[in-house]
């Protein structure tokens, strides 16, 4: 019954939102609904595995023989965990910000949360497939309606390079469907398939596609620092807090089990170019002047990692992958969050014009240097916990390209100290910028980060645990 | 027994708690209070760290290991969350804490003019610096180490960019830290190793383990811990940082870019000695490096005329010549020269900051001059330590400089001819500047000249313990030579020490001559510099052959010119050039090309009847040849739907 809650819950609230009139009323009632599913979420953490209540199943499709299979792993687990928190921390971080039409905003909002909610909660490949175009949607007309000045052709570009994606992927499910014995898509029957010679490697060529663009992996990238630019900030913490690791919890959920061979044979390939990418990124984001554009190439980089480390086959770096899901989706969180408030409170988020936040907001440059620490992975901030274990199964893959993607861990230092030391360190007087003052639920909710922060960098092992079974499971049917 | 080791937790609790309240409150405390609090946590901790010394330093000692919580536990390995308490990591203890606490001291009163919330800031980055000094030197494993390792990094960054109104100051601390980095991934990559080829990072089941390596990871293990090593310990080609890491408060210098921090890399290899010492290869490039470092920073500071800029190539020089002792197996000889150099370094930079704040933070040499008259204690002191840093007996740099050269001398004499010129470097450069600041007569301002004044007790009193430690600290290694069997370090440290060091071979006649030789260039060194820069000190810019000396051999320029400077270029060209033409003109062109296709396939619904019958008849022909030839498909059709 819990997937079903996490899906139903926005999903219906959702509707209900667009009817509402007053703007404080949808505000509150949106939060609400997101804290109401956080409950639910943190419920299913002191569940065994095994328990009755994490998995639902019902008739669907029977004509296609897609059934409504949901249900919670430890992945699933800790990936609705972090969708669950992070919506109520966005509503209510961005509280002061208005929208012209906020009922039609916080209602596509929140659809979007049950459409990413399907996606991780879907045993069936189907239903995986419609949850996953379900999740695109309100955030096309989000970004499309309430973005910035240059939103109408970046969003359209955003949509339909995804939605590319997704027709390849369409095509494989289309073919798997007529692999399985009984035409079933369950992940049951599909996780049990094999497929003739060489058959293999193009339909992981498939699936791939779709996932690599929803990451991205370089080179697939260049919708998103577009759109996360342009799209309104609140929206933009969806998408990289949350929607881009569709792509990584779709890769270990779907592609590396259902093509275990072509995973290995085109792990190579795969790692080289999500290494390359780290640098790439990592180099592209020195030369940014926008604070917006700099963390989404610095969140390439950061994905790149995860990238490699999934394809490595090794369980410490599968652990650290899961681990780092949680871990990016916070601590971008937490630095879009500060991104937001800066631009809304001065009115640019150019490097160029920015300066001397420090000397007046005190509390905002504490708060934003822990979560630029926990961007260059320091230890004792959760980053570190994930990076490093991701790095040590790269090691053991590839000592080379371990040592070449380390680099990005220097450059990520360079660019994200640049980033602080022009935002808030020199003289306010030269920058001429007024006091940025933090509303009381934004400067809450960063607070809130930076201890989960700490606390999972101090104390990782807890979060390790919820993903053990899920990675022993993986590891197993991969090897 | 043992009853205070297992509390060593508490040691970098103390500071952590003083970060907190310091932090967390630091709008609400008055200076006074924060002094206490900063300051107390560190005695505290001292005051432990000594009760624990005298237990590990009672006969029968075993190491005692206190484990908190497994930090990672993952299927292939488990990193615990724990602390070691032997012999080494206690040393560093009283140093870290005993310096540290002094250092404190000093700064209550250095600190003073800072507004509240920023004297407040101060003092929670030193006790947030101490705590992860303790956390590296206390760590039961290479990443806790780590841990360590990196937070003293970040300390340091805070600390320099302590003032972070001054942009420059902001871009030291920035490349201090990147810097740092570089070495961290050294570090990193070792530790990747270890896990690798062990399956495990703790000190004791990787050195019980270290026969089934083989040379070959033995060797590329210590070589990248050196990489951490040089980032950490500003050797070459990582030392750049370090003299521009001055820009923070002198306390900070004196505490963590002389005294501690900056020793951090060779802790990590005297713990390590066991890998070490299998390592032949990896000890003659520590031992070169190190000579080179320690030269190559003598003959910069020679040149220089801001006060903390001389003592900070001194520190660099002085690291050299740790390393070189690491690197020819005088571990105990390293760790020596540490202790006697935090004693001496740590009273320098503080006497540097009496100076600085007497004279209203004047910190070039030229404008300074005939301050004994004004500064008795600092001059003192300061003198005291210019003799021990120039090695002469009976001061403390003396016995760990001797030691570290004569253990060069056996190894290969061209290590100590170039080890004893750097010597004579050293104490030539110590005394123009003593020189040039104390002797003579002032040349600043008449109304600077009207505040000169002696600085007040929190800064004159750790003056003077640091200057007895100074000038005592060496007896702590007495050579062979002088009494048998009374070198009370290399006991204390034996149970920690590989056995290969050499025994010493020297005959006591060469050991006296090799003395005689140091002592004689370096008291020669300072007679020349004494009655040279006392009388008239040097106040022209330099030229020729000093110029590039001035400018630090251009090294800086190198650096910016071959690394930074196209680091930036090739972002740029991405950035410009790869993904906005290339790649994105590539995702670009294939949306364009399906709308062109889309618009000249429009214009096939032309409205002409005409062609609507020619298409009709077309496709009716592609019909019927499908009928009749399409099973020449199947194979196609086949492979789709397989």
């Amino acid at each position: 019954m819990i997937p079903v809650l996490l899906i139903l819950i926005p999903l219906l609230s959702g509707f209900i939102t667009f009817f509402l009139k007053n703007e404080r009323t949808v505000k509150s009632w949106a939060l609400l609904s997101s804290i109401a599913t956080l409950i639910v979420s943190l419920f299913s953490l002191g569940m065994l595995q095994g328990n009755n209540q994490l998995t639902y199943d019902t008739q669907w499709l029977p004509l296609l023989g897609s059934r409504f299979t949901v249900s919670l792993d430890g992945m699933g687990k800790m990936i609705t965990l972090l969708t669950a928190i992070s919506f109520p921390v966005i509503f209510a971080a961005t509280y002061k910000n208005t929208y012209s039409k906020p009922a039609s905003f916080y209602a596509l909002m929140l659809l979007s949360q049950a459409g990413l909610m399907g996606v991780f909660c879907a045993a069936d490949l189907l239903l995986f497939y419609f949850f996953w175009e379900l999740a695109l949607i309100p955030v096309y007309f989000l970004s499309s309606i309430w973005g910035g000045e240059r939103r109408i052709p970046v969003t359209f570009k955003f949509f339909i390079y995804t939605f590319v994606g997704s027709l390849f992927m369409l095509l494989g499910i289309i073919y798997v469907y007529y692999q399985t014995p009984g035409h079933s898509l369950a992940m049951s029957q599909i996780y049990n398939l094999t497929f003739p010679d060489g058959r293999e490697n193009y339909l992981f060529g498939l699936f791939f596609i779709a996932f690599a663009i929803k990451m991205p992996i370089f080179p697939f990238h260049t919708w998103q620092p577009d759109t996360y630019e342009q799209a309104p900030t609140a929206v933009t913490m969806v998408l990289s807090a949350v929607m881009v690791k569709m792509g990584v919890f779709a890769v270990i959920r779907w592609l590396l089990p259902m093509f275990p061979d072509a995973s290995h044979s085109m792990s190579h390939l795969v790692i080289l170019l999500a290494v390359i990418g780290m640098l790439y990124a990592s180099l592209i984001a020195i030369k940014q002047d926008d604070m917006k554009r700099l963390i989404a190439y610095s969140s390439i980089a950061h994905i790149g990692l995860m990238g490699a480390a999934m394809f490595t086959s090794d369980a410490a770096a599968m652990q650290g992958v899961m681990f780092q899901m949680f871990a990016h989706g916070i601590n971008v969180l937490g630095l879009w969050i500060t991104a937001d408030v800066i631009e809304k409170q001065t009115g640019t988020r150019k490097f160029s014009e920015l300066g001397g936040l420090a000397q007046k907001s005190p509390t905002l440059a504490i708060l934003f240097v822990t979560m630029a620490l926990a961007n260059i992975a320091l230890p004792l901030t959760n980053a570190f916990i994930g990076e490093f274990l991701m790095f040590s199964g790269l090691f053991k893959y590839n000592v080379w390209l371990a040592a070449i993607a380390l680099i990005s861990i220097i450059l990520a230092a360079v660019y994200t100290l640049w980033m602080v030391q022009k935002i808030f360190y020199g003289d306010a007087k030269d920058s001429n910028l007024p006091v940025v003052i933090l509303p009381n639920g934004t400067r809450l909710m960063l607070m809130i980060l930076v201890v989960v922060i700490l606390v999972f960098g101090v104390f990782p092992q807890p979060m390790i645990n919820l993903t053990t079974d899920t990675v022993t499971k993986l590891i197993a049917q991969i090897k | 027994m043992n009853q205070f080791s297992h509390l060593v937790y508490l040691i970098p609790l103390f500071p952590l708690v003083g970060f907190l309240i310091n932090g967390l409150a630091r709008n609400s405390l008055s200076k006074s209070a924060t002094g206490i609090i900063g300051s107390g946590v560190i005695l505290a901790s001292f005051v432990l760290s000594v009760l624990i010394f005298l237990e590990v330093k009672s006969p029968g000692f075993q190491p005692v290991i206190v484990n908190l919580f497994d930090f990672i536990r993952v299927t292939d390995f488990t990193i615990a969350f724990s602390f070691r308490v032997d012999q080494l990591s206690t040393l560093w203890l009283l140093i870290v804490t005993g310096i540290g606490f002094l250092i404190h001291l000093y700064s209550t009163s250095y600190m003073h003019s800072e507004a509240a919330p920023h004297f407040a800031r101060f003092f929670a980055y030193m006790n947030l610096f101490v705590f992860s000094m303790l956390l590296l030197v206390l760590g039961a494993n290479y990443v806790i180490m780590f841990i360590g390792w990196e937070g003293v990094g970040l300390c340091s960054y805070l600390l320099i960019g302590y003032w972070f109104k001054n942009n420059d100051y902001n871009y030291a601390a920035r490349k201090a830290f990147v810097m740092n980095r570089i070495g961290d991934l050294g570090f990193l990559l070792a530790v990747f190793w270890l896990l690798a080829k062990l399956g495990t990072v703790d000190y004791t089941e990787v050195f019980a383990r270290v026969a089934t390596l083989s040379t070959f990871d033995i060797t590329a293990i210590t070589m990248l811990l050196f990489v951490g090593a040089a980032g950490k310990s500003a050797q070459i080609p990582l030392y750049t940082w370090l003299p521009d890491a001055m820009a923070g408060p002198t306390p900070v210098s004196a505490l963590i870019h002389a005294a501690t921090m900056v020793t951090a890399g060779i802790y990590m290899i005297v713990r390590s000695n066991i890998l070490y010492s299998l390592a032949p290869f990896t000890q003659a490039v520590v031992a070169t490096i190190g000579l080179a470092t320690a030269l190559l920073a003598a003959t910069i500071a020679i040149k220089q005329n801001d006060i903390k800029k001389v003592l900070a190539y001194s520190t660099v020089s002085q690291l050299g010549y740790m390393f070189l002792g690491l690197g020819v197996g005088a571990y105990t000889g390293a760790v020596f020269h540490v202790m006697t150099h935090a004693f001496f370094k740590a009273l320098l930079f503080l006497g540097a900051g009496s100076v600085i704040h007497a004279i209203h933070n004047e910190q070039d040499i030229r404008n300074m001059g005939g301050l004994k008259k004004y500064m008795p204690i600092t001059h003192i002191t300061f003198l005291l330590a210019c003799l021990a840093i120039s090695g002469i007996p009976p001061f403390s740099g003396f016995f760990s400089k001797d030691e570290i050269l004569a253990a060069a001398f056996e190894h290969n004499v061209i290590f100590w001819i170039i080890g004893v010129l750097t010597a004579g470097l050293t104490a030539f450069y110590m005394f123009r500047l003593y020189a040039t600041t104390f002797q003579g007569t002032f040349r600043g301002t008449p109304e600077q000249e009207h505040h000169l004044h002696e600085s007040p007790s929190a800064i004159t009193i750790p003056l003077i313990v640091l200057a007895i430690l100074s000038v005592v600290g060496g007896f702590l290694g007495i050579p062979e030579v002088f009494a048998p069997d009374s070198h009370w370090l290399e006991h204390f440290l034996s149970p920690l020490i590989a056995k290969t060091e050499p025994a010493h071979l020297l005959t006591h006649a060469t050991e006296y001559m090799l003395m005689g030789v140091s002592v004689g260039i370096a008291l020669i060194a300072i007679l020349i510099a004494w009655t040279r820069y006392s009388k008239k000190p040097e106040m022209e810019e330099a030229t020729g052959a000093g110029k590039v000396l001035a400018n630090k051999w251009y090294v800086d320029e190198l650096y910016n010119s071959v690394i930074a400077v196209p680091i930036q270029k090739l972002g740029g060209f991405l950035n410009n050039i790869i993904e906005k033409n290339v790649i994105d003109g590539l995702v670009n062109a294939v949306g364009k090309g399906i709308q062109y296709a889309g618009r000249q396939i429009r214009l096939v619904q032309s409205g002409q009847v005409g062609n609507y019958i020619l298409l009709m008849v077309l496709s009716l022909v592609l019909m019927i040849l499908l009928i009749f030839y399409g099973h020449n498909l199947n194979p196609i059709i086949n492979w789709i739907t397989k």
